[in-house]
C-alpha cells in the first residue's frame, strides 16, 4: 500500500468515525421496533367515517389514518407498510400501555386523567372538536336547553356521557341518557325514535348524519357546542424520542399548510429558496437527524397525504361527503387554532 | 391420621397442599407481575377511584342516582338494575319453560309439535341476536311518545311501559318499564325457557312408568297425575340442572350492555373509561357476578336439600 492510499483509509477511517459519532444518539426503542419489524401498528376507529374507517376493499381512509399514513412515510418511507388495529373506545388505551399498538390515533380527546393517569402522552391536536346534539328535525328543539327531561342515546366509553351529566346539571335538565356499547346500536336507537336527541361529537354528527341517516336533510344538528374535545394521535410513555416523532409529524403537515406547500406543488417547493420551506423540505438544513430521521422524513409525509388543510378537505372538510367548515381548525392567521410551533 | 409418604391418604394430603402453594403462588405473580408493570408505565391503579364522585347519570334504577354520588353508589345501582332483569327472569322463565315442558307429553299432537318447535328455535338462535331483535323491534314498532297505545292507567311507547296517575292533583309517571328493561327480560325468558323446558321435560319423562300407570290405576286424570304425583317427583331431578339455567340466565344479562340497559357491565364499562382503572373495573365486575352466582346456587342447593329424599 502506498503512503497516499494509506493517508486516503486513514484519514476516511477517521472522518467514518467522527460521522458516527455525530449521528443522533439513540432513536429511541419504538422506533427501532417499528423499524425492525418493517410495519408500524396503528390504533384506529372501528368505523367513523371522516376518521378511520374502512371501505369495502379494505382500504383505511380518515383524518386519524392519515396520521399514520403520513408517519410510516416519514419514518419507514412507505406509507402502506401500516397495520391497522381496530379499537372500540374500552380497548383502545389497553391496547396501547400493553405495546400492542405504536399510536393510537382514534378520535381521541386528550384530558388531564389520560394524559396524567394512564401512562399515555398526548401528541399534538390535530382537531379541535365539541360535543353537540343532533335531533330529528320536525321535533320542536332549536337549542339543546329545550331538551328539558328528555332521553339521549348515547354511546359508552367517552368522555361523552360525562359532559352530558355536566351541561344537564348546569341548565337542570334532567337529561336521561340510553347509554349503548356499540355506535351502531346508539345511532340505530335514535333513528328508531327511542330518543329524543342523539349526542356526540359534534364532527361524529356530521359524520352519523351524512352516512347513517336516510335523509340527512330530516336531522338537525343543535347550535350549542357542550364541550372542549381537542383530538389527536397518544403515545405510550416511556419513550420520549417516539413522542417527538409523531408530535412533530402532526406539526409539519400543518406547517407546510401555513408556508403552501401542498401535494401537487411539493417538488417545485423543493427548489425554494424559502428558508422556512427549505428546512421543511431539508433542501438546507437536517431537520430530521434531531428526531432521528433523514432529512426528507417531512416532504416524503406531505407527499402521501398533503399537507394538513388538504388532509381536512378530503377526509371530512369540502371534498367529502360531511362538508365540515374548517372553524376552529383553521390556521392560526386566519382565525383558527391550527397553530404549530416552528420547525426550526 | 399421619402426615406421612408411606400412607396412601398421608400423600394426598401432601399433593393437595402441593397444589395449593402452586396456585397461591401463581396467583401472588399474577397480582405482583401486573401491579409491578403498571407502576412501571406510570398507569395509577387501586379502588380508591371508588369514593369520587361518578359524575354521569343512569337512565334507570330500583332508587334514584345522582351524578353527584360516587362510583361505588353506581356500581350497587347498576348492581340493582342486574338482579331486577336476573329475578324478573328468572320467575318468568321457570313459569314458561315448566308450562312448555308439559306441554312436550300432551295428547295433542299440535300442542306437542308446537312446544318442541319453541324449543329448537329459540335455542338454536344465539342470544344476542334475539335480544337485538326483540330491542329494534320494540323500538320501530312501538309508538311515539307524544301517541302512546292507552289501556286504562297504561300507557304503552317507545318512552316504554308507564302507570299514569290521572289524579287532579299528581300527573306523571307512578312507575315505568324502560324499553331496554322490557326487551331484555323478553330475550332472556324466551331464551333460558327453552332450556327449562327441556329440563323439564328429561326431569319427569325420568319418573318410573309405574308412578303414571299407578296414577291411571287410582283414577286420577292425566293432569292430576302430573300435579300431584309425576312434577313432584320431577322435582328433586329438576333442582341441580335448573340452578344451572338460572345461573346462565344472571351472566347472560350482561349482554344488556349491547340494548342500552344499564346493568353492572354497562356501568363499569363507563366507569373503565372515565377512570382508566381497566383492571380494578373488570375484576370488580368478576366478582359480582361470581357472587351472584355462588348466592344463588347456594339458595338453590338448600332448597334441593330441604326437597330431597330423607334417607334414613
Amino acid at each position: 500500500m502506498s503512503k497516499i492510499h494509506l493517508k486516503i483509509a486513514v484519514l476516511s477511517g477517521v472522518l467514518s468515525l467522527w460521522a458516527a459519532a455525530s449521528l443522533p444518539a439513540h432513536a429511541g426503542k419504538t422506533l427501532d421496533a417499528i423499524k425492525a419489524r418493517g410495519q408500524l401498528v396503528c390504533g384506529v376507529n372501528t368505523g367513523l367515517p371522516g376518521f378511520g374507517a374502512a371501505d369495502s376493499n379494505g382500504k383505511w381512509s380518515g383524518m386519524d389514518v392519515d396520521v399514520c399514513r403520513a408517519t410510516a412515510a416519514a419514518v419507514l418511507g412507505d406509507a402502506e407498510k401500516i397495520k391497522y388495529v381496530p379499537l372500540n373506545a374500552q380497548q383502545r388505551f389497553t391496547a396501547l400501555q400493553s405495546g400492542e399498538i405504536d399510536i393510537l390515533s382514534r378520535n381521541t380527546t386528550f384530558t388531564l386523567t389520560r394524559d396524567a393517569s394512564l401512562g399515555m402522552h398526548m401528541t399534538a391536536v390535530l382537531y379541535y372538536d365539541g360535543q353537540g346534539f343532533m335531533v330529528p328535525a320536525k321535533s320542536k328543539f332549536k337549542s339543546a336547553k329545550q331538551l328539558k327531561g328528555q332521553t339521549v342515546c348515547v354511546q359508552s366509553g367517552t368522555t361523552t356521557e360525562k359532559n352530558m351529566t355536566d351541561f344537564s346539571r348546569t341548565y337542570d335538565l334532567k337529561l336521561k341518557p340510553v347509554v349503548f356499547e356499540k355506535l351502531e346500536a346508539a345511532t340505530g336507537a335514535y333513528f328508531s325514535g327511542r330518543c329524543a336527541a342523539f349526542t356526540t361529537d359534534a364532527a361524529g354528527l356530521a359524520s352519523v348524519r351524512a352516512k347513517e341517516a336516510k335523509n340527512p336533510a330530516d336531522h338537525t344538528i343543535l347550535p350549542e357546542l357542550i364541550s372542549k374535545e381537542p383530538l389527536g394521535p397518544m403515545v405510550r410513555r416511556g419513550d420520549d424520542e417516539w413522542f417527538a416523532i409523531v408530535k412533530w409529524v402532526v406539526y409539519g403537515l400543518i406547517e407546510a399548510e401555513e408556508y403552501g406547500i401542498t401535494q401537487a406543488n411539493l417538488d417545485s417547493m423543493k427548489t425554494s429558496t424559502d428558508p422556512v420551506v427549505a428546512r421543511l423540505l431539508g433542501t438546507n438544513e437536517d431537520m430530521g437527524k434531531h428526531l432521528g430521521l433523514d432529512r426528507e422524513w417531512l416532504a416524503r409525509a406531505i407527499a402521501t397525504t398533503g399537507n394538513y388543510g388538504e388532509m381536512f378537505d378530503r377526509n371530512v372538510g369540502s371534498q367529502s361527503t360531511l362538508k365540515l367548515q374548517r372553524g376552529l381548525n383553521q390556521q392560526w392567521n386566519k382565525g383558527g387554532l391550527m397553530y404549530a410551533p416552528p420547525v426550526r | 391420621m399421619r402426615l406421612s409418604w408411606r400412607s396412601a391418604s398421608g400423600r394426598g394430603l401432601l399433593y393437595q397442599a402441593a397444589a395449593l402453594l402452586v396456585v397461591m403462588v401463581l396467583g401472588w405473580f399474577l397480582a405482583s407481575n401486573t401491579a409491578y408493570n403498571m407502576a412501571q408505565r406510570g398507569i395509577q391503579s387501586g379502588f380508591d377511584f371508588l369514593w369520587g364522585p361518578a359524575g354521569f347519570e343512569i337512565g334507570e334504577g330500583l332508587f334514584n342516582f345522582d351524578s353527584t354520588q360516587s362510583y361505588a353508589l353506581a356500581f350497587l345501582t347498576g348492581l340493582g338494575n342486574t338482579v331486577r332483569v336476573a329475578v324478573t327472569g328468572i320467575v318468568m322463565a321457570t313459569l314458561l319453560g315448566t308450562l312448555l315442558g308439559v306441554g312436550r307429553f300432551s295428547r295433542n299432537l299440535l300442542v306437542r309439535v308446537l312446544c318442541s318447535a319453541y324449543v329448537e328455535v329459540f335455542r338454536n338462535i344465539p342470544l344476542l341476536l334475539q335480544l337485538l331483535m326483540w330491542y329494534l323491534m320494540l323500538a320501530e314498532l312501538l309508538p311515539a311518545v307524544d301517541t302512546p297505545m292507552t289501556l286504562g292507567p297504561l300507557e304503552l311507547s317507545k318512552g316504554g311501559l308507564m302507570w299514569i296517575s290521572r289524579s287532579a292533583h299528581e300527573e306523571g309517571a307512578l312507575w315505568a318499564l324502560s324499553p331496554e328493561f322490557m326487551a331484555l327480560t323478553l330475550g332472556l325468558t324466551l331464551y333460558t325457557a327453552a332450556f327449562i323446558a327441556e329440563v323439564v321435560r328429561a326431569g319427569v319423562a325420568a319418573v318410573p312408568r309405574g308412578q303414571k300407570e299407578a296414577s291411571a290405576a287410582l283414577g286420577l286424570s292425566r293432569l292430576q297425575a302430573m300435579r300431584h304425583v309425576l312434577l313432584p317427583q320431577a322435582l328433586r331431578i329438576i333442582i341441580p340442572p335448573m340452578t344451572n339455567q338460572y345461573l346462565n340466565l344472571t351472566k347472560n344479562s350482561s349482554l344488556a350492555v349491547a340494548i342500552g340497559y344499564p346493568d353492572v357491565v354497562s356501568i363499569a364499562n363507563t366507569a373503565l373509561n372515565q377512570t382508566g382503572r381497566a383492571v380494578e373495573c373488570i375484576a370488580l365486575v368478576m366478582a359480582v357476578y361470581l357472587c351472584t352466582s355462588l348466592l344463588t346456587a347456594l339458595l338453590m342447593n338448600a332448597y334441593n336439600r330441604r326437597v330431597a329424599l330423607q334417607e334414613r
